[in-house]
């Protein structure tokens, strides 16, 4: 049996991953150019099914403690400093040392939003709330990787602007877009 | 642009000052906008798109987008919250690679299943692919013809395909991804309670006094529910939870008592428990000798392999689901084996772990919630697995009650709602009826207008089956539909991949994103997904939830409903169906499957006027009648009257899900027992009436090995699984930029001590290899699971690491889901 034809373009998302971190220039470009001809699973990389690739390596998560824009209001923002070996179990919860409301002002860490103080009917507690109490669930790390494939997502504040808001000033085009995790 | 934090104050502050002046600036506009009819958001509710828990989601939409999504505070389920998946399903339609267009494999613009991939109009996908199914009806009838579906299916598109397959083209070669997923839950509910689906709810969680999770990684896979559990356990300091794994994950960082054991030896653990239940005289009589009978179920059952597999013995293949009556002492006696000296030795638990679990069960006043999911279910003893922990369930009596029950929960949002409640499995009709049996058959040709000996009495091919059959040749017109079985599949090289390149058979995957799957089909169709068509899904716990089309799907995606419904108008019923057949309905000759199935007087009986004004609804347009509502209520029929009521259509919008039985509109939370479940008469107190008889049947079940074990050429165990970053196969979630950096690839979980005694380190790219297959990975020695020495973790869900290369495809002979939790391998640098 022939083997699936499978086109094999040199992808910028290839280039980048073999350069490790890339530095800010290169992901502001599309890690996919939008004309790649032929049909292949971005997340498989260009690779026919019966081949397996070289794995990349392991990736260190970024650990600048730059904070990362959200790209909504209600999104949990991401973990930008590692987090390997911290305690987080029943006995310790290594992130409320920092982020813990009476922690804030040494660690100088953003506090834990106010909504953690909710039970699950809504009513504030003293402290953070059991159901928030494992982080992870909704807080990651980041490594500096490039996306697999763009993201069509659009910001709402993109939106405001360019809708012609009379709150506008004439003239006055969009703010800087959103900053890239990893780009510093 | 680099700024410190002082800069950008300072810059920021010129910018305002330019704006209060009347300068236009020219570098910023006015910072924020505040005219209403810009900022506001059109929000909507809907269930999440990933796992079982179905939690629900508000979305806001603007300008044809959505951007933003958050957890429902009103949706009792998660109440606010949502997983790190959850909150980034705003991004998961966004990717830049949807796909938009049909893309058919063709050289020289003719159809060549060794073409490549390139952009049809519809028609021209419909024509081929009409063109290559009748084909395949002349020449080998219905049984070469066939479809593999999904526990993502919302429940009119289950229920449409499972109209088109077993109706339409007369086939039971109808299977969802469910099967791989939870079908041996289904088994284990059938065989003992002769109805399927838990008999709780996740209220049981707030009223519990312990937990034990067996082969399930809540943490991760149902993150949600974890967060009440870990409400439950550290806010009542008198809770317990105890953890069964085979290696050490994120769940253990709540549990009081942590058991990592042999795999395979669970089933000795749940006799174990038995045992000591009686041996320490804390039976119910009075719970056993009223609800409940026993069977002593056979054994050697084999594994499920292709008969002429070397691992496929034993003595009763034939019948591995039979057994036969047994008294309550003859019970007593097969457990008393399962001594706990004898049970720690085999499955390497700490005897005292062992008896601090057996109490929690023991215990009357304990009351005890068991949650399982894959470690339970993808088992060649899955449906065994089950049996077992309902009896300790039953043994007790803590079932059926609020705070107490076995749970299993699911892992795909609809696995409940469609998979299992609208029966898309090779074997099964909607409401847990069964192919071969006639007056399940009869009850269906009657709700759907057919003449009598439609639906073809036998079972059909099921998901590891229809592999083999591909690649033998026996099934050649087959389309896969909203799932990505080649990257899910089993033994992927041996036989998921030569089924679908063997040139006998053409190959039609339907999907939003390209895939592994897709890479490997002669046509691929672009589909819409979640808010881009009105649609329902049921939860792990019996709830229905609704959501309306919020957005339009890009370029031509389609739903999977429309791409079903239009698919039908290309066949006459005459090219279908036997003469016997026609002879009976002489006036459907001439009509399509698309008048037979939809256009039936009862699908299309619902006008487009119904539809909850200032929502989209593609489909509905397209078809010019309600079409999703029509489904709804006609598949409602089958369940009505019978312990499976649906409430009516137009309430599922308003409400935030209903717990089916939904009796004169009120949602059953536990089921079999008086004074919450409608179907228990007062003075019964609890009946188990999925069974004539009102019992529950306690099997005796023993241990046996796995079918595939390490031994000195391929010396360690591989599990595969989940992480909580991405769902399932990724093509979603990788996909979202913030959660592919959280996890980018998988990697190999591995003790540091095999990985010292391999000469590897922490990063190092290794080789995993079986006897099928081999895969690349990188060895992780540190991080959120840690193997015991001998056994590895590989999660499946990197599209560039193909782990199920490896796997192998051996299955629970009852339930046929596939045991991805356990094979052998060797490991070596790459």
């Amino acid at each position: 049996m022939r083997a699936l034809p499978v086109m094999r373009p040199v992808s910028l998302v290839v280039l980048c991953a073999a350069l490790g971190f890339a530095p800010a220039a290169t992901l502001a470009q599309r890690p996919v150019p939008s004309d790649l001809p032929g049909h292949y699973d971005r997340m498989r990389g260009n690779v026919p099914i019966p081949e397996e690739a070289t794995p990349p390596p392991l990736t260190n998560p970024d650990n600048s403690d730059v904070r990362r824009s959200r790209a909504y209001a209600m999104q949990p923002p991401v973990v930008p400093h590692k987090i390997e070996g911290y305690q987080l179990d029943r006995n310790a919860n290594r992130c409320m040392f920092c982020h813990a409301r009476t922690r804030t002002e040494q660690s100088q860490a953003p506090m834990i939003s106010v909504t953690h103080f909710q039970d699950r009917d809504g009513n504030f507690l003293a402290e953070l709330s059991p159901r928030r109490y494992f982080c992870l669930q909704c807080h990651v790390p980041q490594a500096p990787v490039n996306p697999l494939v763009d993201s069509r997502f659009v910001d709402v504040e993109t939106m405001l602007r360019r809708s012609g808001s009379p709150s506008v000033p004439p003239g006055g085009p969009a703010p800087a877009s959103p900053r890239e995790p990893g780009q510093r | 642009m680099k700024l410190t934090r002082r800069e950008f104050i300072k810059h920021s502050a010129a910018a305002a000052t330019a704006v209060a002046a009347g300068i236009p600036p020219d570098a910023f506009g006015q910072n924020v906008v505040t005219d209403r009819l810009l900022t506001q958001l059109k929000w909507d509710k809907a269930p999440c798109r990933f796992c079982g828990v179905g939690c629900g989601v508000n979305v806001a939409v603007k300008d044809g987008q959505v951007v933003a999504t958050h957890g429902d505070i009103n949706a009792e389920v998660n109440r606010g919250i949502n997983c790190v998946k959850g909150y980034f399903l705003s991004k998961i339609m966004y990717g830049a690679d949807r796909l938009t267009e049909p893309l058919l494999r063709q050289t020289n613009g003719q159809y060549d299943k060794n073409g490549e991939l390139q952009p049809v109009s519809w028609e021209r996908a419909f024509d081929v692919m009409a063109e290559q199914f009748k084909k395949t009806l002349r020449d080998k009838g219905p049984s070469a013809v066939g479809m593999f579906g999904s526990g993502q299916w919302t429940i009119w598109e289950g229920y449409a395909a499972l109209k088109l397959m077993k109706a339409g083209f007369r086939t039971n070669n109808l299977d969802p991804n469910a099967r791989h997923c939870m079908a041996s839950a289904v088994a284990g509910f059938m065989r003992t309670f002769g109805m399927d689906e838990p008999m709780g709810c996740y209220d049981d969680i707030e009223q519990a006094d312990a937990f034990v999770l067996w082969g399930s990684n809540m943490a991760e896979m149902h993150p949600i529910l974890w967060t009440r559990v870990t409400d439950r356990r550290l806010s009542a300091p008198h809770v317990k939870v105890a953890v069964l794994s085979v290696f050490e994950h994120r769940c253990y960082d709540l549990a009081d008592v942590a058991l990592t054991f042999r795999p395979q030896t669970d089933l000795a653990i749940l006799n174990y428990i038995a045992h000591h239940i009686i041996r320490s005289g804390h039976v119910n009589r009075d719970f056993v000798n009223r609800h409940t009978r026993f069977m002593l179920g056979n054994t050697d059952i084999g594994y499920g392999l292709r008969p002429e597999h070397p691992l496929q013995k034993g003595k009763n293949i034939g019948d591995p689901g039979g057994g036969k009556p047994i008294t309550f002492d003859e019970y007593a006696a097969f457990v008393s084996r399962y001594d706990l000296d004898t049970v720690a030795e085999l499955s390497h638990v700490p005897r005292e772990r062992l008896e601090r679990l057996a109490q929690l069960y023991a215990d009357p006043a304990v009351k005890l919630v068991s949650f399982f999911t894959m470690g339970f279910n993808q088992h060649t003893r899955g449906t065994w697995c089950s049996n077992l922990l309902y009896n300790l369930h039953l043994l007790t009596g803590k079932i059926s009650a609020p705070g107490n029950g076995p749970f299993s929960l699911t892992g795909q949002p609809s696995a409940c709602g469609t998979a299992r409640e609208v029966g898309t499995f090779s074997h099964r009709l909607p409401a847990d009826m069964l192919v071969t049996n006639p007056e399940h058959r009869k009850s269906a040709e009657r709700i759907w207008k057919l003449p009598p000996g439609t639906i073809p009495d036998k079972p059909g091919y099921h998901a590891v089956l229809q592999n083999r059959m591909l690649k033998d040749g026996k099934l050649n017109a087959y389309w896969v539909m909203c799932n990505n079985n080649m990257q899910a599949t089993p033994n992927i090289m041996e036989e998921g991949y030569p089924g679908y390149r063997n040139p006998a058979n053409f190959i039609v995957v339907s999907d939003a994103y390209p895939t592994v799957t897709t890479l490997a089909a002669d046509l691929v169709l672009p589909t819409a997904m979640w808010v881009e068509k009105e649609g329902a899904y049921g939860n792990a716990e019996r709830r229905t939830q609704f959501w309306h089309q919020l957005v339009k799907a890009p370029g031509q995606a389609r739903s999977d409903l429309w791409q079903l419904a239009e698919f039908s108008k290309r066949f006459r019923v005459s090219e279908v169906w036997p003469k016997e057949l026609l002879d009976q309905a002489p006036a459907w000759r001439d009509k399509t499957l698309f008048d037979l199935l939809f256009r039936n007087g009862s699908v299309d009986r619902f006008p487009n006027s119904q539809i909850e004004p200032g929502y989209l609804n593609d489909e509905a347009e397209a078809f010019g009648f309600y079409i999703q509502k029509g489904l709804f209520e006609e598949y409602a029929e089958f369940g009505r009257g019978h312990g499976h009521d649906l409430a009516p259509f137009d309430m599922y919008h308003e409400a935030r899900g209903l717990r089916w039985p939904v009796v004169n509109g009120r949602e059953t939370r536990w089921r079999y027992r008086e004074g919450y479940d409608p179907y228990v008469k007062a003075g019964e107190g609890v009946r188990f009436y999925g069974h004539a008889d009102g019992k529950a049947v306690l099997y005796a079940l023993p241990y046996e090995p796995a079918a595939e074990e390490p031994d000195s050429d391929y010396p360690f165990w591989l599990c595969t699984g989940r992480v909580l970053e991405h769902w399932h196969s990724g093509s979603m979630t990788r996909r979202v930029p913030e959660l592919h950096r959280a996890v980018p690839n998988a990697v190999c979980f591995m003790h540091p001590e095999d990985a010292r005694r391999l000469g590897l380190r922490r990063g190092d790219a290794v080789e995993l290899v079986s006897r099928r297959g081999a895969m690349k990975t990188r060895v992780e020695t540190r991080g959120r699971d840690k193997p015991p020495p001998g056994l590895v973790f590989v999660p499946w869900f990197d599209a560039s690491q193909l782990i199920n290369k490896v796997t192998l495809d051996a299955t629970c002979p009852i339930s046929l889901q596939t045991d991805f939790k356990k094979c052998a391998i060797n490991i070596r640098k790459a």
